[in-house]
């Protein structure tokens, strides 16, 4: 293994051992290969920097590369876009660690050599984010690299594989040109992205954002705190921001519309279809604070007289949020609440009970504008998972969940 | 057809922003103001009565160019300065810088338990007692993560200042005189005349100020359309901060330096200067006020630093993180605390000349920091059109260019009243 630290700046060789120049700068082209050193930059003072493809290298050891052919083959180095730059887009700069599941800052850049016929071709193997890095640079032309290996040999390593490692490049035009494979951020938990998206600084936020889909977006949005939700938004187009928030939890995509100036609020709605915009509308006639503003409007109801095995299928081909899917509300025919059934009872129960014979005796709803305090005081009373709200004449408007509540309890606290 | 957006929340938002907005440069400027700050003014005032007032203009512009450079590359890169110096200038400059950051910190920290020290031997606590339990008292503050809050107090706690403003004019200072050494500078090439400037130069244009100010606005999240807020946050700031300088050498100059004491040798003479407002409780008045200025850059000064050092070299920081996932920045933190409360702690350690002297130190880190600033907002890969001003470059070129001719001609004189002393020795 040798270390890009140990190559920048070493004395190049031709093929007869004649000086070249000094390594400059080490790039990939993606688009041939993800993670093959595919040019070597090689700077000659005052003369025009030359090139050295992958299969133009015959030997890389820490401070000089041989090369296996004449200086007169190289070519003249004009920069590329398309490029991708080891000391200036990797080296000190920020990634996102996949494995651990944070942003980083790269110490250094760990290669493998790898001969293939006349030649050897380094391929990144890591980026080392540790002390071994950090150590290495600051050591560099002070100590020889032998030295600095044996003064290292005690210490910890931290470094990260190159495939778990998501760069950052904020230029969209760039980011085209260098086709960076797939972000693979998509993968994590949407709370951990969530997490990741809250570190970066916003030109790095919103190139990651561009590199998710909609739904991913969507749930790490929810996660993400509430005051950055909505500077998120606000830099989208307002058609990928309605898409965004249609698939959001409708509580959750209220507040962030009522965080949205108020220009932006209305076009966003406009671009929303028109159910989804309707309900967010009502959702934002309720103070953020009250039981109607934490609700969603997302419950699955039925009428009483329906059996356990109808409830279940209607259940099947529903659209419903299975978050907020643990109890069956009853209603009358009006829309007015008559009872709940607990999901539980519901799968233990047989196929041709009446869902009035399965309800909980004592009803617990709250009305829309309760106070936060109290609707938090029930959850903590009657230890509940979810609670229906009601209008003033008692008809079913929606529900809160336990989730909402904790990251109220939470959001109090901090 | 538009829908219509209920109006409802909207109000809420838009006042909750403005106060989020307001802040970070008002905070900034007032913890500029420690303990070190008040010494380095009292001793202006005490020593050279009026003639170093003509400073405040100069350094008001100095103060509000350079945060606002800060503070314009945090919002418009949404970078702290350590990460922006990280990433175009490398680990090793990054280290170096770093190294030297800490060292200037460990200074001020010192000065601010210092600043501890003297307060509590004016309300007649033993310094033994006094600087180990507030050190023990920020540790414990700041990690138990209400920072915010302690924040919030100290601030209110600077109201103190404004019995400086009300102590100044009823001691019924010669304001003509005041008034003329405001616009006429003077300029003695004498050592104890550039101690103290230099200090006055270093406490109120500290160099961590900037890392503080730009970390607070990136944390705040501004967005550009309301830079300029943040812009009219840091005017207002730098503009009460010199205030109080003004102040603070008026009040010193009418009464201290009036009254022949002209070097402050401990806390009770510096008191003096808030007699004309207290009278018998000025010692009580200074003690307090020195104490809260001392807590609030206590508790904001070593965390600050541990967090720009950490980002600089890319290791974890943050007081989310647990002591396993962040061990550096947690050390750091600590010995911070420890080694500066414990300097002070030594015997005979003079509470006066490190007060001062880290304010000193301060200004000859000042150049350099305000270089790779200048550097970086001059970058129009980094700062597009927000790249500095022809105006504002001349301002902090020229800053830069005047903090190192002060420095050397002050490290000059130095090295020449100490080869005058050890030549009179070997004679």
């Amino acid at each position: 293994m040798i270390h890009v630290t140990e190559l920048l700046d070493a004395s190049v060789y031709d093929a007869q051992g004649n000086y070249v120049g000094r390594v400059r700068e080490l790039c990939l082209v993606p688009t041939e290969q993800t993670n093959r050193v595919a040019r070597l930059v090689i700077a000659r003072g005052r003369y025009q920097p030359l090139v050295a493809r992958y299969d133009q290298v015959a030997m890389a050891v820490p401070g000089s590369v041989r090369l296996n052919t004449g200086e007169l083959h190289l070519d003249t180095y004009h920069p590329d876009e398309g490029w991708l730059t080891v000391r200036k887009d990797v080296l000190d700069q920020q990634i996102i660690d996949l494995h651990g599941r944070k942003v980083v800052r790269v110490n250094d850049v760990d290669l493998v050599e790898v001969a293939v016929n006349n030649h050897m071709e380094l391929r990144l193997a890591q980026v080392d984010v540790g002390l071994h890095g950090a150590l290495r640079r600051l050591l560099k032309g002070v100590v020889p690299p032998n030295l600095i290996r044996f003064i290292q040999k005690g210490l910890p390593t931290r470094s990260i594989p190159w495939e778990f490692v998501d760069l950052i490049e904020p230029d969209p035009l760039r980011r085209v040109k260098l086709k960076l494979p797939e972000s693979k951020l998509g993968r994590l938990h949407p709370a951990d992205i969530a997490d990741i998206i809250e570190e970066l600084p916003p030109a790095e936020r919103e190139a990651v954002i561009d590199s998710l889909d909609k739904e991913t977006i969507a749930e790490a949005l929810g996660e993400v705190k509430d005051e950055l939700q909505a500077q998120i938004i606000e830099t989208l187009e307002p058609e990928r921001a309605a898409e965004i928030l249609e698939h959001m939890p409708p509580d959750e995509a209220a507040d962030v519309l009522a965080e949205l100036p108020a220009e932006m609020a209305s076009q966003v709605l406009e671009d929303m279809s028109r159910p989804e915009a309707r309900e967010l509308a009502e959702l934002l006639q309720f103070g953020e604070n009250t039981a109607g503003g934490l609700m969603t409007p997302d419950v699955f109801a039925s009428v009483e007289e329906t059996t356990a095995a109808q409830v279940i299928n209607a259940l099947r081909g529903s659209e419903v949020s299975v978050d907020s899917l643990d109890t069956i509300y009853l209603i009358s025919t009006d829309n007015v609440l008559t009872g709940a059934v607990p999901l539980g009872r519901l799968l233990l129960a047989t196929g041709e009970t009446p869902l009035g014979q399965l309800k909980s005796q004592q009803l617990i709803f709250a009305d829309a504008q309760t106070n936060e305090r109290q609707v938090i005081d029930l959850f903590d009373k009657y230890n509940l998972r979810s609670l229906p709200v009601v209008d003033a004449e008692q008809k079913l408007m929606g529900v809160i969940t336990v989730d909402d509540i904790v990251s109220r309890l939470w959001q109090r606290q901090a | 057809m538009r829908r219509p957006v209920p109006q409802l929340r909207l109000w809420r938002r838009r006042i909750a922003l403005f106060i989020s907005v307001i802040g970070p440069g008002l905070i900034t400027s007032n913890v500029d103001n420690d303990a070190g700050g008040i010494y380095s003014y009292s001793l202006a005032g005490a020593q050279f009565g009026y003639l170093l007032l003509w400073t405040i203009i100069p350094m008001t512009i100095i103060l509000y160019v350079t945060e606002e450079m800060a503070a314009r590359m945090g919002v418009v890169t949404g970078k702290g300065l350590s990460d922006l110096i990280r990433e175009e200038f490398g680990f090793r400059t990054t280290f170096f810088l770093m190294l030297a950051v800490l060292a200037v910190a460990l200074g001020n920290v010192m000065a601010e338990f210092a600043g501890v020290a003297a307060s509590a031997e004016l309300f007649g606590v033993k310094r033994h007692v006094a600087v180990p339990l507030a050190a023990l008292l920020v540790w414990l503050l700041v990690l138990r993560g209400s920072y915010r809050l302690v924040e919030r107090v100290f601030l209110v706690g600077c109201l103190f200042y404004v019995s400086y403003i009300l102590s100044a004019v009823l001691a019924e200072p010669d304001w003509m005189k005041a008034a003329y050494h405001s616009v006429r500078p003077v300029v003695e090439w004498k050592l104890g005349y550039l101690v103290a400037l230099l200090a006055l130069l270093g406490s109120t244009v500290a160099p961590w100020q900037h890392f503080y100010l730009q970390s607070s606005v990136v944390e705040k999240r501004i967005p550009r359309e309301r830079y300029w807020e943040t812009r009219a946050d840091v005017l207002v700031g730098s503009i009460t901060c010199m205030a109080v300088v003004f102040c603070i050498i008026v009040a010193c100059a009418a009464t201290l330096n009036k009254a022949g004491i002209t070097h402050i040798q401990n806390a009770a003479d510096a008191a003096h200067a808030l007699r004309p407002l207290a009278g018998e409780y000025a010692s009580a008045l200074f003690a307090f006020g020195l104490l809260n200025a001392s807590l609030f850059a206590a508790s904001i000064l070593p965390l600050s630093t541990a967090y720009v050092i950490c980002e600089g070299i890319g290791v974890e920081a943050g007081l989310d993180k647990s002591f396993r996932e962040a061990p550096i920045f947690y050390w750091l933190y600590t010995a911070l605390l420890a080694v500066g409360a414990g300097l002070i702690l030594l015997p005979h350690t003079p509470l006066v000349r490190i007060l001062v002297l880290s304010q000193v130190v301060n200004s000859f880190l000042l150049p350099v920091v305000l270089v790779f600033m200048l550097i970086l907002v001059n970058r129009t890969d980094l700062m597009g059109e927000w790249r500095n001003t022809t105006p504002r470059n001349i301002i902090a070129w020229g800053t830069v260019l005047l903090v190192i001719v002060l420095t050397f001609a002050l490290l000059y004189l130095g090295v020449e009243a100490l080869g005058v002393v050890g030549g009179q020795g070997s004679r």
